[in-house]
């Protein structure tokens, strides 16, 4: 991969010249845009259902968030704890699922033989430019013909393989995994598929890591489909939040403590991974 | 494992066979390594894609899960509405009000990333925080802030002396805030991919341009955007894609989820939603979702030429320039036994 290089090249390059004050006071800026949103809801999803209207709303917490999370966890219309599971599992089958064969596809479109290898894949890029809503209607008409609408599978199963995925492996393992490391294998024996395990699956580990963070993610946020094909009693963690918004009265303490609940996972995970998420886009941008 | 070639003769019969499935495990592997992808695509993907087609010509009858040949009366029925048009405005509106300053910003804020700054991973992590958040619950957080009575944006702005702006009820300031959720979103991963290929424009083009006195600016303008033109293009085109299907945000921007009492802010793709779902007219629905991807196609189209247009192809005449410009500077740097950089500052 070339971008290492190119930013050791730079910092060499620069090394003399610091930037101003003013870059900082400009990213600091930035910063407080980026987390000022999520305050925003502590503030409130630590007050009560008054907070918002009060004028003179105070810039520190009130005492009300524990109570505020119970009410939301407890609410009977919107069934948290199944939303936080199914967001879980729908989530996580997803990400293995999307690494595993994009990883075995890229594996076939970067280092293997076949004919139509090309056309194939021009054909899986141009699936990427499809919009969701282009099938909605038949899907939704299949799953309940089939009689799973309101299932947990109805969500996983249109996602469990990606085109971006596929490309994405196919961009890695060109660049990461020399021919003669297979042919190298084959001669000792291996069939196809050790090969892969025994070649491509470690080579593929760090853009697997990534690949299987951002559909983790973009799987825990998706909406629209879910939205559809779910039932209000079986929802996961989005649509859950929508139904707490759809009451005639909202309490927006309620549901803003509901949007910090929903999204505390997902901000954890990006403590501890979001180096990789940030270096996978840098990465990623660099090939798209 | 042995190889082939060092069976004994006497296990020939059994090396045949193996090479035999060798031979077979080469041709085949590979397309059986594609074949989960193309069986979930053609499952989930292309048959609904044309089975839309096949319903959008049909009055669709839920309870039979069948319909009668209507032909293009659907697409009539859709384009004469004055809602479609609404929402097609809307969309539009919302789109240009997302993508534009997103991009303007992305790009001031990758270049101050792009400066040689103190802890840099700390500041690219911070830029990508609301990217981790779902849409649904970013448009909660903002349609609160952007209440018409007691909401963050206005009680700010009438102690600040100013009127409060009714965001709830004018369509363009409902488009600004519903914008804004979308730039919340999205500035900080555009940045990042903007940064990468910043980074990837030789460093030397700075280095010549210093030596012939060429400000911050003028560097900025005649280096640095010419050089992302690709990732521009390629950024355009991503978030007309996205912008032009905005669903969540509109959605949650009120608790009825309709788009507005007078569909200030109802955009194609939740006119699609409300259409299919909320009056279970799956024809109509169908007939929406090919118009709006033929709207999402047009409106790439464009902007691939715009942006082509307007971000000159003239990085090759820079690149020969700013080589032999660099050589130059290498030497003046030799000459003086003084860093290029410090002497510009």
């Amino acid at each position: 991969m070339s971008t290492p290089n190119v930013s050791k090249t730079f910092r060499r390059a620069r090394r003399f010249s610091r930037p101003s004050p003013w870059v900082y006071l400009f990213l600091g800026v930035v910063l407080l845009a980026s987390v000022f949103p999520f305050y925003w809801s502590f503030l409130i999803g630590s007050g009560d259902s008054y907070t918002v209207r009060d004028p003179h709303m105070s810039w520190l917490p009130g005492g009300n968030f524990w109570a505020n999370v119970d009410k939301v966890v407890n609410d009977p219309s919107v069934n948290f704890w199944r939303a936080l599971w199914n967001s879980i599992y729908s989530s996580t089958l997803i990400a293995v699922s999307v690494v595993f064969f994009s990883t075995l596809a890229g594996w076939a479109f970067s280092k293997l033989h076949f004919r139509g290898r090309g056309r194939l894949l021009v054909m899986v890029v141009a699936t990427m430019a499809v919009p969701m809503q282009l099938g909605v209607v038949p899907l939704y008409i299949m799953f309940s013909e089939l009689g799973w609408t309101g299932n947990i599978g109805a969500v996983i199963i249109p996602s469990l393989t990606s085109a971006f995925g596929v490309f994405w492996m196919t961009q890695y393992l060109r660049q990461a995994v020399p021919d003669e490391l297979i042919e190298a294998a084959r001669v000792d024996g291996a069939s196809s598929f050790r090969s892969f395990l025994t070649v491509g699956v470690p080579a593929a580990r760090p853009a697997a890591a990534m690949l299987g963070l951002f559909t983790f993610v973009s799987a825990w946020n998706n909406f629209f489909w879910p939205f559809i094909v779910l039932d209000r009693q079986d929802p996961t963690l989005p649509v859950a939040l929508s139904l707490l918004q759809s009451g005639y009265f909202v309490d927006y303490s309620v549901v803003l403590t509901g949007v910090l609940l929903a999204t505390a996972p997902l901000l954890l995970l990006f403590v501890f991974a979001g180096k990789q998420l940030v270096s996978g886009i840098m990465a990623g941008a660099v090939k798209g | 494992m042995p190889s082939h070639r060092s069976i004994a003769p006497q296990q020939n019969g059994r090396s045949a066979l193996r090479e035999k499935l060798t031979r077979w495990d080469v041709k085949t592997a590979p397309y059986l390594y594609i074949a989960p992808f193309f069986l979930i695509f053609i499952a989930t993907g292309l048959f609904p894609i044309g089975y839309t087609a096949v319903i959008s010509l049909m009055e669709w009858d839920m309870v039979r899960g069948t319909g009668e040949f209507v032909g293009f009366d659907q697409y009539w029925r859709v384009l004469s509405a004055p809602e479609f048009w609404i929402a097609l405005r809307n969309t539009v509106s919302i789109f240009l009000l997302s993508t534009i300053p997103q991009l303007v910003a992305a790009i001031i804020i990758a270049a101050a990333l792009d400066r040689n700054i103190r802890a840099r991973t700390f500041w690219r992590m911070s830029v990508l925080v609301p990217y981790v958040m779902a849409p649904v619950a970013v448009a909660l957080i903002f349609s609160n802030m952007f209440g018409d009575k007691f909401g963050l944006v206005n009680s700010l702005l009438t102690q600040l002396g100013m009127t409060s702006i009714p965001w709830h009820t004018d369509p363009f300031a409902s488009h600004v805030a519903i914008a804004t959720m979308v730039n919340f979103r999205w500035t900080g991963y555009n940045t990042l991919i903007l940064l990468a290929a910043m980074q990837a424009i030789p460093r030397e083009y700075y280095e010549a341009a210093t030596v012939d006195g060429a400000g911050a600016i003028r560097q900025f303008l005649s280096i640095t955007i010419p050089g992302l033109r690709g990732t521009l293009i390629f950024v355009v085109v991503t978030s007309t894609i996205g912008g032009l299907q905005v669903f969540d945000e509109p959605r949650m921007y009120d608790h009825t989820g309709t788009g507005g009492p007078d569909n200030q802010w109802l955009t194609i793709a939740l006119y699609l939603y409300n259409v299919g779902w909320g009056e279970w007219d799956f024809g109509r629905a169908a007939a929406m979702a090919w118009i709006l991807f033929a709207l999402i196609l047009l409106v790439g189209l464009i902007n691939l030429i715009v942006t082509r247009g307007l971000v000159r192809d003239d990085s090759a005449a820079v690149a020969e320039d700013a080589g032999r410009r660099a050589r130059r500077a290498r030497r003046a740097t030799h000459d003086n036994a003084q860093p290029v950089e410090e002497a510009s500052r």
